[in-house]
């Protein structure tokens, strides 16, 4: 077991590693930093002065991989590959574009992004498996074509239209909730409600019918044809058998998402004005901050990888059957 | 004279290439058998006729004509201006322009201004728009009448001409028996019927009205709609085509030689499906941003840009999006490489390749038509959420996406401007709803394992 979990995490380096060349290829070689100095400054007639300026206020003056200007071991530290690239493994994002120190910006804004990530996951399944619990349970029935019907019908709608029919009606013409806007503790509550609920509806469609196939898998397994022969009514073969047996492939599912919670929703929450990670991924994109992009991207995969290590290591712990060496 | 855009040519060749295809996957059993079923879904039938109608739009707007036009209806100046097929076949929607915002149906424009009533008072009203409605008297005594009889002359005309098409494919006055053949037949028609209905109302009305109002320019909305049709698909087809050939080489390549290809090829996998595709969108668009700004002499024309930044987004996403289909093919390869019959090939020395290609990729097939039906619907909804994140299409392409982006500031408005985004959601919501049931339907046939 612990050699297997060591194996992995060894395993995770080269991944990163490919992430990080890929992000440093295309921020930094497919164009130079005189390029992107220039889009920044917004004018094709733009000095060299000014360029160059720029460039050494964000430490882009160094060259890509080599430096012959020092000596020894800076010859490779002295590059912006050392400096931008890897450091991120010590997870030192640097300064933005802006000027701002990125890490201390991840760690204020993740609370925000939890906060509407975690209640939205939870309410979330809860309404998927319960939704899909009752097409199986009506099974063959016209209750069941409309629930199919209903389930493709709400993937067929763009996730935009959610949030603003959403803000519309419930926010605008009911005033039930505050349109957009967030405050920090306990006040966030009502701030919440809102965006929880269209991502619940938003994903509702897509969730039900995956539970539904991962339910129609266990209820054709033997056991569940021998449950019923001894017997059982179909509303204790579902929670008794069905509903547990499913259980494993339903929380490994869960537990590769948990790392990426702490990215945030990048549409819900510009919308909603959320001060998360996911509006501050897309502030970044939309003012055309590199440093911030190129940092989330690593945080992104670090995330998504941790996550599956995390799979992989809750297979052993709810299925018995299961075993890594 | 013909003046074809990249996309243009790309999308007559991947046209040609499906009905290649079509041709050749007819003339076996083992691949006709389940189309057949697919087709003798009802729900299948009616979703894949729907699709073709989009499909019509989208070519029709793909043949791009170079044409002289003149500047106003007064002047003699003629200027070069680039209009596809469609856009000759909507001209009243296209020439029409409003000054501002109306509503649907409306005669009057949605911003009141100052004028002077008969007798020289100035009064504070809405004018009367110059097209829309403008052939009434008294709009709003007569507009109910007006369009419920230019409506009931719609619903002839199309039934008429569901009529003729009916006498022409059955080559006789026989229909009833026709019709009723086969259910991929009778779905067929008779959802083409409800289709030729809409097509031939909204013909007979969009000379006189804006039926889905217009925008802030006083652009017509139904027109912006019926041009996004082209981007949707555009971005849904081509995709794939990028996506392919990438996911098939390398999945069946994992799958067969295994060892160190495995290796490499899974490396590079999870390297990129680690990274959240938006934000390795975002990075690969605002790159590909700064690289069209430093260097504009590359583009003739400001369509020409749209269109390569159009590409340029089908190729970001076709490279982000290949990892999924090739995780599958290559699971599936490892199970049938040790089917007997390859085992059999291999054993009487049949070359590698030609094992690839003649015992593998015909039976991984399945698994590639399921994931280009499935994906179709996702890539056109992804278009509408980049595009809102100002890292989709140029700002100047019809799409859904900017419809949407724009309508969006619109809500606040009092009174509210909803046709916009309507319009964006109806014609979306159909292509995709269409798109779904029909994957559904796709992959109830091929899917070995459904048992119906």
């Amino acid at each position: 077991m612990i050699n297997y979990i060591l194996r992995r995490l060894l395993y995770v380096f080269p991944v990163l590693l490919g992430v990080n060349i890929l992000t440093f290829v295309l921020f930094f070689v497919v164009n130079s930093p005189d390029d992107m100095a220039r889009m920044q400054l917004g004018d094709k007639h733009v000095s060299q002065e000014a360029v160059d300026n720029w460039k050494v206020q964000r430490g882009y003056d160094l060259p890509l991989l080599w430096n012959e200007g020092v000596s020894g071991l800076s010859k490779a530290q002295e590059t912006i590959f050392f400096k931008k690239s890897i450091s991120l493994f010590l997870l030192d994002f640097g300064l933005s574009d802006s000027g701002r120190d990125i890490l201390s910006d991840i760690s204020q804004r993740m609370w925000p992004s939890l906060a509407l990530a975690i209640p939205s996951l939870i309410v979330g399944l809860l309404v998927n498996i319960t939704f899909a619990l009752l097409l199986i349970f009506y099974r063959g029935s016209y209750l069941e074509y409309g629930g199919l019907f209903l389930c493709i019908a709400l993937m067929s709608i763009s996730g935009l239209f959610y949030i603003i029919a959403g803000q519309y009606l419930v926010g605008k013409l009911l005033v039930l909730t505050p349109i957009s806007g967030y405050a920090p503790g306990t006040d966030a509550f009502k701030f919440i409600i809102l965006p929880v609920l269209i991502g619940v509806v938003g994903g509702l469609g897509a969730g039900a019918r995956w539970y539904r196939t991962l339910f129609l898998e266990e209820s054709s397994r033997d056991y569940v044809r021998t449950a019923k022969a001894k017997g059982l009514s179909d509303l204790n073969v579902l929670f008794r058998h069905v509903l547990k047996n499913a259980m494993i492939p339903i929380l490994t599912g869960i537990v590769v998402v948990l790392p990426l919670l702490f990215m945030g929703s990048l549409i819900t929450e510009s919308f909603f004005g959320i001060p998360g990670l996911g509006s501050y991924t897309i502030d970044a994109i939309n003012r055309q901050d590199f440093a911030i992009v190129r940092s989330m991207v690593f945080l992104g995969s670090f995330l998504y990888i941790i996550g599956l290590l995390l799979t992989d290591l809750s297979y052993t712990l709810v299925d018995p059957r299961v075993r890594l060496d | 004279m013909l003046a074809l855009l990249w996309s243009d040519i790309l999308i007559f060749l991947l046209i040609g290439g499906l009905v290649l295809s079509a041709y050749f996957a007819s003339k076996q059993e083992q691949t006709r058998r389940p189309w057949r079923k697919a087709f003798q879904s009802r729900v299948g039938t009616a979703s894949f006729v729907v699709l073709l109608v989009f499909l019509l739009v989208g070519l029709l707007d793909s043949i791009h004509i170079k044409q002289s036009e003149s500047l106003s209806p007064s002047s003699e100046e003629h200027t070069e201006v680039v209009l596809s097929v469609l856009d000759i076949f909507l001209t009243p929607l296209r020439t029409q322009i409003e000054k501002t915002y109306s509503a649907p149906f409306s005669s009057f424009a949605y911003a009141k201004e100052i004028s002077l009533d008969g007798t020289g008072v100035s009064v504070w009203t809405a004018p009367r728009l110059s097209y829309g409605g403008a052939h009434l008297e008294h709009p709003q005594e007569e507009i109910f009448g007006d369009v419920l009889q230019r409506s009931l002359l719609g619903l002839l005309k199309g039934i008429a001409a569901w009529c003729v098409l009916l006498l022409v494919l059955a080559k006789g006055p026989n229909v009833v028996a026709f019709i009723n053949r086969s259910v991929f037949r009778k779905t067929a028609l008779y959802t083409l019927l409800g289709l030729l209905l809409i097509i031939f109302v909204t013909a007979e009305l969009v000379g006189f009205y804006h039926i889905l109002g217009t925008d802030k320019v006083g652009e017509d909305v139904l027109y912006q709609a019926l041009k996004s049709v082209r981007t949707g698909l555009i971005i849904g087809s081509l995709t794939t085509l990028v996506m392919l050939p990438i996911a098939i080489t390398l999945g069946l390549l994992a799958g067969f030689f295994r060892g160190w290809v495995d290796d490499a090829i899974q490396y590079i996998y999870t390297t990129l499906s680690s990274i959240p595709s938006v934000l390795l969108i975002a990075a690969a668009i605002l790159m590909a941003q700064v690289y069209m700004a430093n260097n504009p002499e590359l583009f003739s024309s400001v369509a020409q840009r749209a269109d390569m930044r159009l590409l340029l987004l089908c190729v970001i996403l076709g490279l982000t999006s290949w990892t999924g289909l090739c995780r599958l093919l290559r699971a599936e390869t490892l199970k049938i490489r040790e089917m007997d019959y390859v085992q059999a090939a291999q054993a009487l020395g049949v070359r590698k390749l030609t094992i690839l290609k003649r015992h593998i990729l015909p039976n991984v097939m399945h698994l590639v038509m399921i994931t280009v039906v499935l994906d179709f619907s996702g890539l056109v909804l992804a278009e509408a959420v980049l595009s809102y994140i100002n890292i989709g299409v140029d700002p100047s392409t019809y799409s859904w996406g900017n419809m949407i982006n724009s309508a969006r500031l619109e809500m606040a408005r009092e009174p509210i401007v909803w046709w916009s985004l309507a319009a964006s959601f109806i014609f979306m919501f159909g292509l995709v709803l269409a798109a779904n049931l029909f994957a559904d339907a796709v992959r109830d046939a091929f899917d070995p394992r459904s048992k119906h």
